[in-house]
Order: C-alpha cells, then structure tokens, then sequence
C-alpha cells in the first residue's frame, strides 16, 4: 500500500490547512518585534513592544490582570486536580456501583455543553444565591470546568495500572491510605501531573465564562486584552499574545514530556 | 500438628454464578499444601479468600483458630506471591522487599539487615538497587517471594508464581521453593494448574474442578488411588475402560475386562453395573502370550525416555501403553497382536 503522501492532493490540504492555522500566529509573533506603532507597517526589529507592557501605560492594568489568571490558575488547577484524581479512583477502582454510568457522563458533560450557555446559567446561578461576582466567583467557575480537562489524563493513566499494585500493597499490611499514597499516586503521577497543567492551561486561556462571572472592575489577561483590543489592536497586544503562546506552548510541552516518560516506565 | 487454615463449607457467588459450592479442607501447619485443578475451577478465588481480597459468601474460613472473616488484608499474618509478582515498579528491589516490614513499622536499620538477608537467601543480593523493570522473570519472580517472606507470614499464598517462567527454569524453581519451605518451616498454599508441579512439590493436594473439591491426599494417593473419572484424567494420564463389575466387597472389586478376562481390583465404588476402570499406561506390560487384554499396536510414538504405544483392544477400545526406552527394548512393529498385561494392583476401579 502506498502512504498517505502519495495521495493526489496531499501536499495542496496539508500547506493549506498549514497556513489557515499557524500563519495568523506567525504574524503575530513577527509583529510584535516590530520598531513601528503602526500595526500594519514593518519599522524594524525592536523589543520595545515587550518593553511597554511592562513599563508602559497599560502595565499596571495588564499586570493586575496576569496576576490574577496565575494565581486563579494555579487554585483551580490545584483544586480541579485533587477533586479529579479522587473522582478518577472512585470511578475505576471503586468497582460496580449504581450509577455508574451516569456518573461518568456528569463528569465528562461540561466538555460537550457549549460554553456560552455554562457562562450564562453560572453567572445566573451566582446572582440566585446572593454571590457577588469577582475573584471568587471566577475562582469557583474556574475549578469547576478545570475538572472534567484535569480527569481524562488522570483516568486515562489510572486506567492502565493494574489492581495488583494496590492488592500486593495491601497484602503486605499498607493501609487503604498507605497503599494510595505509597503506590498508586507515585505510579498515578504522570496522569495527574498532565491533568494539573491541562487545567492550568485551560484556566489561563479561559474567556467566557470568565467574562460573564469576573463582575466590574475584575480582569484576567484574557479579558483584559479584549478590553485593549476593544479600544483598536496596538502592537503590545501582539507582544503579551506572543508571551501567552510561549507559556502555553511550554506548559504542553511538559505535560507531553512528562507523559512520554510515565508510559516508559509504568 | 495443629491447622493452620480450616476452611468450612464455603461458598462464592458472583451474582447468579457460584464459583465456590461448599467447600471444606482443612491445611496444617507447616504443610506444602496445592490447590490443583484447571482454569476456572475456583482455586485462585479461594486463594484470594484466604489473602482478604474476597469475600466469603458462606461459611468460614479460619486461620489458626481464628474467623477471619471481616479481617482487611493488612490484619492477615498471610502474605501473597502474585501470578504476575505485582513488584512496585517505581521502588528499587531492596524497597520491594523491605515494604512489608517498613508497614509493620520496623525500623530502617533492622529493616534494610532483613530486606538484605532475605535478597541474599534468593541470590539477589547484588541486585538489591535495581528497579524490578531491569531484571529478568526468574529474578522478579525470587524477588516476589523474597518480599513476600520477608514480614515473616504465618502462611505464605503463591498463586500460580512459576507459570511465566520457562521450563528449566520451573524445574529448577520447583527444587529451590520446597527446600524454602522446608527450611523456613511456613505453610505453603500453592495454585497451580500444573499436576506436574503439584506432584513433585506437595505434602498434600486438593484436586479441585468446577467449584467442588474432587479429591484432597498426597501425591501418591491422587495419582495411584484417584477416586473418580475427573482425578483418574487430571492427574497423568490414564486408560478408561467401561467395565462390567461382577461383585464388589470391601473395597476390592471383580470386573469383566473386554475380552472377557476377570481381574481384582481396588474400587472406589460399591455399587454393581457399569463403571470406568483406570489403568495407568506404565503399569501395563506387553508380553508375547495372552494377557489380561490383547491388543493390536497401531502407532508407536518416541518420547526420548520412554515408547508410548498406541493399541487398538480386541473389543475396538483404545489403549496408550508407556514402555521404557533402554537398549534392551524390543520396538513391537506396527500391527503385532500382543498380550496385555496389568500390574498387580494397578487397575482402580472408578466412583463416576
């Protein structure tokens, strides 16, 4: 049989498809070493589009707003993790249970409703119960969404370990506790590690939802630079886009490193 | 000598399926005791009953005295060998092994000197750094049993522990765990489906099949007095005759043979009418006048150390006869017409 490469065709799809997905980006990070205020004209190389997010009119804005997506990324990440890891040895090392696979399907639901409508009936859902929207309701929506990204490497992994581990543990008078921690989390670790940085990322880059629950005066990087872009794109918008990309890209990265080494060593 | 492990009449169901209908033995302390039977006869589920990871659902099991029943694996003096060793493999060997003792909460200092004596008593010591991922089956499998001894079990539990390895290796795996045993003096409950390594390592065996004990004494007393047609097959290999039972009383019976012969025979039966007769294929003898049975050869088979004949009896039924293989042995030719003959005492008359 021939490889897919010798299909007529083949090379027109992949260079388009190439483009339509990372040419934007390409231009993106090319202009934001631009020397020109001119979003569209080429003035020279120059990092002073990196310098004025941290120095310029908008550093201070733009800060807040990094400040609050790390640390609401981390607690949510942190939080949907835990939560996720638990609900991962519950759903495959609990055994048969009723409801079972309804279970499943409330874990995994947030990644088929569309978000628009998880952002609405969140933001609804707070005004209901007397919440104030800002830090903590982003907080709290935020956790909430992470856990169904964070449970499918955590559940994927887990999946792949087999019970005798535990059993063996267990045998050799581990506790339930002792064979979890001493056994199952260091073999559960690559999953969960995955799943920690998932949820990071997709906290981080969260727009949505986080718009509707933020409340006045609240911001995260993502709806700070909307805010930005709103007023006419300036080339420090391209700058900050460029650092996001970098950090995300690093934070995949890990996580598929991590991973390939896990499923070296089972 | 007193019990180590009494189990009274226990039953398993797994929803509407029993794999366990009732059964009862007892084990001794300090016994190489084997649960013999083919896949899916229960014995790994008894096992596993006796190590905590199932449930009992009816009867009792206990362990020197004691129901242990509701006991969490962790409150069993009972350690496991697992099938597929089941070494963590994120910890080194020497951690391996020292696991047990680190949760019954020995010292680090003691507990590295056991770990240590117990690698050194499976010939591991140089390994003892390693991860489980680096060694060899044979090696993982000595250390799965160097961990498993290490907290001093009252019962050690192997369950089918020699079935990854390859042959030489099992052989001589067979020889080193029965002197472990021996030498440490801890009840040995084995899971096998292999009646070879259930012959040559057991004090006693329990022949296990479809949920129900068949047949439970030593090796000797399954493979030469099996009590029905299930053992006589299991264990070795074995001729079953129909025969006609002409009078039985106290334990020996008169039965027809096919050709019209009579012979005497131990029986586990005392009921008349049809029964099977087992025949072990060495006991039978080829000699040139007219035996017990005569037999037409058909096919000659060489197995190294011995001649397995394949006969067709006078009356169409099939016979294996096994014959050594010296320099003395006359090869019958294919389609000679002999005499069999039966060893005094070697035909057992069959339950069902």
């Amino acid at each position: 049989m021939k490889g897919v490469r010798h299909y007529p065709g083949f090379l027109a799809i992949t260079v388009l498809c190439l483009v339509v997905l990372y040419a934007p980006l390409l231009v993106i990070m090319a202009y934001s070493f631009n020397g020109s205020t001119s979003i569209t004209t080429w003035g020279g190389l120059s990092l002073h589009w990196y310098v004025d997010v941290f120095t310029g009119a908008e550093a201070a804005r733009f800060g807040q707003a990094a400040w609050n997506s790390l640390t609401i990324a981390v607690i949510a990440a942190t939080a949907s993790t835990a939560i996720a890891t638990a609900a991962a040895v519950a759903m495959i090392r609990g055994g048969t249970f009723r409801g079972k696979r309804a279970t499943f399907a409330l874990i995994n639901m947030p990644l088929m409703v569309p978000e628009i409508v998880t952002a609405v009936a969140t933001l609804i859902f707070f005004a209901m119960i007397g919440l104030t929207t800002g830090y903590l309701t982003i907080l709290i929506a935020h956790v909430t969404f992470c856990i169904p990204f964070a449970y499918l490497p955590i559940a994927a992994r887990l999946q792949g370990i087999e019970g005798h581990y535990e059993q063996a543990a267990r045998d050799l008078y581990a506790s339930r506790w002792q064979a979890f921690r001493l056994i199952l989390l260091p073999l559960m670790a690559p999953g969960v590690v995955s799943g920690y940085l998932l949820a990071f990322i997709i906290s981080l880059d969260d727009f949505i939802i986080t718009n509707f629950v933020k409340g006045a005066g609240m911001e995260t990087l993502p709806t700070a630079i909307f805010g930005s872009v709103k007023q006419g794109i300036k080339p420090n918008i391209m700058a900050i886009s460029t650092l996001m990309l970098v950090v995300s890209i690093l934070f995949v990265a890990l996580s598929y490193l991590i991973n390939r080494k896990g499923r070296r060593s089972p | 000598m007193s019990d180590a492990i009494d189990i009274r009449r226990v039953v398993k169901r797994y929803g509407t399926f029993t794999a366990l209908h009732g059964v009862s033995l007892t084990i001794r302390d300090n016994e190489f005791f084997t649960l013999l039977g083919p896949s899916g006869c229960g014995k790994t589920t008894l096992l596993r009953m006796i190590a905590g990871f199932e449930d009992v659902t009816q009867g009792e099991i206990l362990l020197f005295g004691q129901n242990i029943a509701g006991l969490e694996p962790d409150h069993r003096p009972v350690n496991t060998v697992f099938q597929n060793y089941a070494l963590f493999p994120h910890m080194s060997v020497l951690d391996n092994v020292a696991f047990g003792l680190k949760m019954k909460g020995m010292a680090a200092g003691p507990r590295r000197a056991r770990a240590g004596k117990m690698l050194e008593m499976v010939h591991l010591s140089a390994f003892a750094d390693r991860l489980p991922a680096q060694l060899s089956g044979g090696q993982q499998q000595r250390v799965a049993l160097a961990r498993a001894l290490a907290p001093e079990p009252r019962v050690l539990l192997l369950d089918e522990p020699l079935s990854a390895l390859d042959l030489k290796l099992r052989q001589a795996m067979r020889v080193e765990l029965k002197q472990l045993q021996e030498d440490t003096g801890i009840t040995f409950i084995f899971v096998t489906h292999d009646q070879e390594e259930a012959l040559t390592m057991s004090d006693r065996i329990a022949v296990m099949s479809a949920g129900h004990v068949q047949q439970i004494g030593s090796a000797r007393d399954i493979y030469e007095a099996p009590v029905n047609r299930f053992v006589a097959d299991f264990i070795g290999e074995t001729n079953l005759l129909e025969v006609e039972v002409a009078s039985v009383q106290a334990g020996m019976a008169r039965v027809v043979l096919p050709g019209g012969q009579q012979v005497t025979c131990p029986s586990a039966t005392d009921t008349l009418g049809r029964h099977a007769l087992s025949i072990r294929p060495e006991r039978l003898s080829l000699i040139a006048a007219e035996g017990d049975m005569t037999a037409t050869v058909e096919r000659v088979v060489y197995l190294g150390t011995d001649l397995q004949l394949l006969m067709r009896l006078d009356g169409g039924a099939d016979m294996q006869v096994r014959i050594q293989n010296s320099a003395r042995t006359d090869v019958p030719q294919i389609g000679a017409r002999l005499g069999l003959r039966i060893e005094e005492g070697a035909a057992r008359l069959l339950a069902d």
